[in-house]
């Protein structure tokens, strides 16, 4: 069980970790890493398919149905945006190279 | 019994992978030169935990869950491979609001669970703590996700342009306030009945749900475009704090982490753009831009338009040429033949240059990424504070599709809704080419002073026309002038 304190720390700590990766990118990340860190929160998924898994309702169950649709979009999407995104960045000596 | 705790064993160890995935993940998109892996490594540590799930203990329907999975992923994957890259900000503001929407509906689903289980009469009068701070976080999860969920749509359709900009009526923040409120105390509601008397009405949940996701619509239907990006960053902090409080109530650490990491992350991101846009976010989401306000000085002078062939040979005899594009140069499409241009010129020797307003496009960075799309190296990319003291030495500079964030008012002019902005200092260039299609104004409809200066022509023309006349002018002067 985490609770009380225990909690609290996590929360702070991992507030933190946020706070300190955001700060030291450069500006024209800016957008991918929005992209990239809504698909972070995509693992909401996980969290979803365990609500659907424990519904026993059939009101539940819609409910999580829901949830994990929701939450596979955010997934999917967030991944395939932030991937195109990164896909184009290169410097002028890698362009060279390419060519 | 013993090779159930090792597949639960198993499914620890693959949360904690996934948790450390997930950090070091976003950690390596912050740099240009791995960014490109950290959003690999972010995806493996997802997939690693969606995988595992499926064999945690007891889980019922599976088909629907495997059908509601491959539904959803094959959808998302295809709107997001085929969406034009401008189109970005909106897909982004879409999943986004999906997942605000997933988290609301974790929290749905346990309030119900706890308003049944409330409802049994084996239960004790009052359940242990942990218990009362699962219902809480529930509560604060649901209200935050549903609102990121309803705002987020919202900003999705207005993005894509299938509603007005801005709604808004008399009294509307006396509404907004009022439904607020009333999600916030039928909140308070669920909480204290389900902790409290032990009992509580399913309908209670329903109204609490339907308040909060009315205030997302409320909240967002008064913000205008232009604004759009600091609340999309927003929401997304939403998300993920939201995200974050529903782990708890599942006590899935590694949920727990990866929402709290996101919502400090996109909270401090949430400033930054503000800060880039001279304003708060409190002044984003409660004030009426551009309607009212004191009338803006009056800006003397004539507009003077130029031929591309005459624009032309401004660039041929330049030195240094600065590029100052914006959101207008994406919608035209022209950044592909502005960069044909670029290489035009580059191989004329002459220094050219993009100079990027944090702003410009529709997000912070989101110039850059259309820019790379068309395959402008970063390099030759710079940011407004780098740029500004090369603007003096610059001999052209063509501002192309960008309109605000060049305008000097925002300098000079304290009644002008912009004054304050930080914006790039094209107006002291030698010379300066704007490419405009018509005499609009941009998007705080404020006419731009830069426009009537002497050193300022316009070039009236569609973005990706003007491109391919200048590189014609350029061409005809080597014709010409070769001998």
């Amino acid at each position: 069980m985490i609770d009380g304190f225990l909690a609290l720390y996590l929360f702070m700590l991992a507030a933190f970790t946020g706070h300190e990766i955001i700060s030291r990118v450069p500006v024209i990340l800016h957008t991918p890493l929005m992209s990239g860190s809504n698909f972070v929160h995509g693992i909401v998924l996980v969290g979803a398919m365990v609500a659907l898994g424990e519904a026993t309702t059939p009101l539940e169950m819609w409910i999580g149905a829901i949830g994990v649709f929701l939450g596979a979009g955010n997934a999917a999407g967030g991944y395939v945006v932030t991937e195109r995104m990164l896909e184009m960045f290169k410097s002028s000596k890698q362009a060279e190279a390419k060519r | 019994m013993k090779t159930v705790s090792i597949v639960a064993l198993l499914i620890q160890a693959s949360y904690f992978a996934a948790a450390v995935l997930l950090i070091l993940g976003i950690k390596r998109m912050s740099s240009p030169v791995t960014a490109r892996s950290g959003i690999q490594w972010a995806g493996i540590g997802v997939l690693v935990a969606v995988v595992v799930t499926f064999f945690h203990g007891g889980m019922q329907n599976l088909t629907i869950m495997l059908v509601a999975i491959l539904l959803s992923t094959a959808l998302a994957w295809y709107s997001g491979r085929k969406v034009a890259m401008t189109a970005m900000p909106q897909m982004v503001a879409l999943y986004n609001g999906m997942g605000g929407g997933s988290a609301a509906a974790i929290g749905a689903g346990a309030l119900l669970a706890f308003a049944s289980v409330a409802a049994a009469p084996q239960f004790g009068p009052l359940p242990p703590p942990v218990e009362r701070s699962r219902v809480v976080l529930a509560v604060l999860g649901a209200l935050i996700g549903s609102v990121s969920f309803t705002g987020s749509l919202i900003a999705f359709a207005k993005l894509q342009g299938w509603m007005d900009k801005a709604f808004r009526f008399g009294g509307q923040q006396a509404v907004n306030g009022a439904c607020f409120l009333g999600a916030v105390a039928l909140g308070a509601y669920v909480v204290y009945g389900l902790t409290v008397p032990h009992h509580l009405d399913a309908v209670w949940i329903v109204a609490f749900f339907g308040a909060a996701l009315l205030f997302g619509v409320l909240m967002t239907l008064p913000i205008g475009g232009a604004d759009m990006p600091v609340v999309i960053s927003l929401y997304n902090a939403f998300t993920g704090l939201a995200v974050g409080f529903e782990g708890y109530v599942q006590q899935n650490v590694a949920l727990i982490i990866a929402g709290t990491v996101v919502g400090a992350a996109g909270t401090l991101l949430t400033r930054l753009m503000a800060k880039a846009m001279n304003r708060s976010i409190g002044n984003v989401l409660f004030s009426n831009f551009g309607a009212g306000g004191g009338a803006a000085a009056e800006i003397k002078g004539a507009l003077k338009p130029i031929e591309p062939d005459d624009a032309a040979s401004l660039l041929y005899l330049a030195e240094k040429i600065i590029i100052v594009p914006g959101y207008g140069m994406a919608v035209a499409q022209a950044q592909h033949k502005i960069w044909e241009l670029t290489q035009n010129l580059l191989k004329r020797d002459k220094e050219v240059k993009f100079a990027i307003h944090p702003v410009a496009g529709r997000m912070p960075g989101h110039m850059n990424v259309l820019l790379a799309e068309a395959g402008v190296p970063y390099d030759l990319i710079a940011d407004m504070d780098d740029v500004n003291p090369e603007f003096p030495n610059c001999d052209v500079a063509i501002v192309i599709g960008a309109n605000d964030v060049v305008n000097p008012v925002a300098k000079t002019d304290k009644s002008s809704p912009i004054y304050g902005m930080p914006i790039l200092d094209v107006a002291s260039a030698k010379q300066v080419i704007v490419i405009k299609r018509g005499k609009g104004t941009g998007f705080a409809g404020i006419e731009n002073a830069l426009f009537y200066q002497d050193n300022c022509r316009m070039l009236y023309a569609d973005g990706q026309d003007a491109a391919n006349k200048l590189i014609a002018g350029l061409k005809a002067m080597d014709g010409g002038g070769g001998h």
